[in-house]
């Protein structure tokens, strides 16, 4: 399948990427040949094949419910690009 | 430049044990050695205060006969792992600034087994790539140049930082990640050795999340001993990584012994991919006459999904890539571009802070989870996958080990490949199947292409059985007898 301008600019939208006018075009075309390349794998039969989402067989170790960490707001908001009394400081977002 | 620069990481120990070297010695010559090689650009920080500092306190216990597993001996961190009190980067402009509140659990216990940190190794950004040229912080250069000439080539990657500082002498070993290839292409590409264990062996916990199905720490050295060596201090259960396997770590050098008499070796006759040069290809059939000289019964085998891993692994990573980077939003740390509204600070600072092959992946991975194309693609790789580990799971059914060139080609220039992305994913069609199944896989160097450059042997093996891989990775090391040094630590 290609991919179209429209779709792009979709795309980047879903990612939050600010793409520029000018790039919509080139990238369009880029990831059209990647997704071209990786539709060969529709040659491959997959029915009744269970999708794979954990390589190794893991067993979830159970724990107590207890507090083992935290109390650390400075250590965190330290690496914050604007903070505030040990809150992070965002854009107003609710008029 | 110090000789002892020039010791394994087991011979230094062997050394430090007998008194017959200080840290505090070995560690200076290292620090001198990073300062003389900057030109290569293999680390983003250097931090020689704390590496003195760390061989001082190696000296005073190693005088009481005291010491952990690397007491006393130099060492390099790909810029992945997260250092307390040290910036790191993951090779990106989005993590400006960042200098983690925490240490990561395999860099907590290399020090607290006594390693002494030289600094953080240059990447691909966000270990996206095979070359080392998408880091914000510039390209690594390979200590290594064809014989013909002295134009720059690549040291591999994304892990081309700590390949290229283990291969010019600057660290004794570091330690890399393998999401599909990121330890062994570029040992191979520089000539040292790199495994990458079964996934689940390092923990995940501190280090800068790719692809969280598939990234898993791993380890260089010049030699399979010294490989074998940092891996036994890295490995272990970790509570903090859901994904950590709770199993005993073997002593895997205690056992090493190289022995392979009467092992079943695989070759996969898939591998044998078109436009393969034929040096590669002879190469190959070379370490499978050492091993059958050795005793090993070479059997050939049949890995029938081996071309679809490549494309099943370009769904699979971006679209876990996505998810994993969606955290890097200008708010907590890092990058922050201002912007009018909320989103649009987050579209400016994503736009400002990922390089090219980091957006290219992101986008790609947000289009194949997003709403219709989710089933197609992204479920249609999932089974994929689930075909190519059964491919794996039956060759092992007759096999111990299987045995591949590393790589198709050995070490290109700086700037090739660049301008066309499926051409430079194919640097990783040997070493990208094994990964999709989990599986513990080693590049020994083996020889050199008629440019004089190294090429890598590949050794894969069953789940949790790094031992076979480490054995039959140390005959190839013996009948290879590989000890060539790269031709720029001469020219500088």
């Amino acid at each position: 399948m290609s991919l179209d301008k429209a779709t792009v600019r979709k795309i980047s939208e879903l990612a939050r990427i600010e793409v520029p006018e000018s790039d919509l075009e080139p990238l369009a075309q880029e990831l059209s040949a990647i997704i071209g390349w990786i539709e060969q794998l529709a040659e491959v039969d997959t029915d009744n094949v269970a999708p794979m989402r954990s390589v190794m067989p893991i067993t979830h170790a159970w724990r107590a419910d207890a507090v083992t960490d935290g109390g650390m707001q400075e250590a965190i908001t330290r690496n914050a690009p604007s903070a505030h009394d040990g809150y992070f400081v965002v854009p107003k977002v609710v008029e | 430049m110090s000789s002892s620069v020039n010791l394994g990481l087991a011979e230094a120990r062997r050394r430090l044990a007998a008194r017959e070297l200080s840290a505090r010695e070995l560690t200076l010559a290292h620090v001198e050695a990073m300062a003389e090689a900057r030109q290569l650009n293999a680390f983003i920080t250097e931090t020689p205060e704390l590496a003195l500092e760390a061989a001082t306190a190696s000296d005073a216990r190693l005088a009481k006969g005291e010491g952990g597993l690397l007491e006393g001996l130099p060492i390099a961190i790909k810029d992945l792992f997260c250092t307390r009190g040290v910036a790191t980067t993951a090779g990106s402009h989005i993590l400006d600034g960042f200098v983690p509140p925490y240490e990561s659990t395999v860099t907590a216990k290399l020090w607290a087994a006594g390693a002494v940190p030289l600094g953080k190794t240059n990447l691909d950004e966000f270990a996206m790539g095979s070359s080392n040229m998408t880091s914000y912080h510039g390209p690594v250069r390979s200590p290594w140049t064809k014989a013909s000439d002295n134009a720059d080539l690549v040291p591999g990657g994304s892990s081309g930082g700590s390949a290229a500082a283990v291969a010019a002498r600057i660290a004794l070993a570091a330690t890399g990640t393998d999401t599909g290839g990121s330890i062994r292409q570029p040992a191979a590409f520089c000539g040292i050795t790199g495994i990458k264990p079964t996934y689940g062996r390092c923990s995940r916990f501190g280090v800068v999340a790719f692809a969280s199905s598939l990234d898993q720490p791993g380890a260089f050295g010049r030699s399979v001993e010294d490989s074998a060596l940092l891996l036994q201090a890295m490995a272990g259960y970790d509570p903090n990584d859901s994904t950590s396997a709770d199993l005993a770590v073997p002593d895997w050098t205690a056992s090493l012994k190289g022995k392979v008499k009467g092992l079943r070796i695989g070759v996969p006759k898939e591998y044998r991919v078109d436009a393969m040069p034929e040096e590669i290809e002879k190469l190959w059939q070379e370490g499978a006459d050492w091993l059958r000289a050795e005793g090993a019964e070479i059997v050939e085998i049949a890995l029938p999904h081996t071309k679809y891993a490549l494309p099943t692994y370009y769904i699979i990573a971006p679209a876990e890539a996505s998810s994993n980077l969606a955290r890097y939003d200008g708010m907590r740390y890092g990058l922050r571009v201002e912007g009018e509204t909320l989103a649009d600070m987050y579209k400016k600072t994503r736009a400002a802070g990922f390089g090219a092959e980091v957006r290219r992946r992101v986008m790609i991975g947000t289009y194949v989870l997003s709403a219709g194309y989710y089933d197609a693609y992204y479920l249609k790789a999932q089974k994929v996958r689930r075909r190519i580990v059964e491919d794996f799971e039956q060759a092992f059914e007759k096999v111990d080990a299987i045995l591949t060139p590393t790589a198709p080609s050995a070490a290109f220039r700086a700037g090739e490949k660049l301008d066309d992305p499926v051409a430079m994913y194919l640097n990783d069609v040997f070493t990208v199947p094994s990964s999709l199944a989990g599986l513990p896989a080693i590049s020994v160097p083996a020889g050199l292409s008629a440019e004089g450059l190294p090429l890598g042997l590949q050794v894969i093996g069953k789940a949790w059985d790094e031992q076979t891989v480490l054995d039959v990775g140390l005959a190839i090391e013996r009948a290879a007898g590989f000890e060539v040094m790269p031709y720029g630590l001469a020219s500088g």
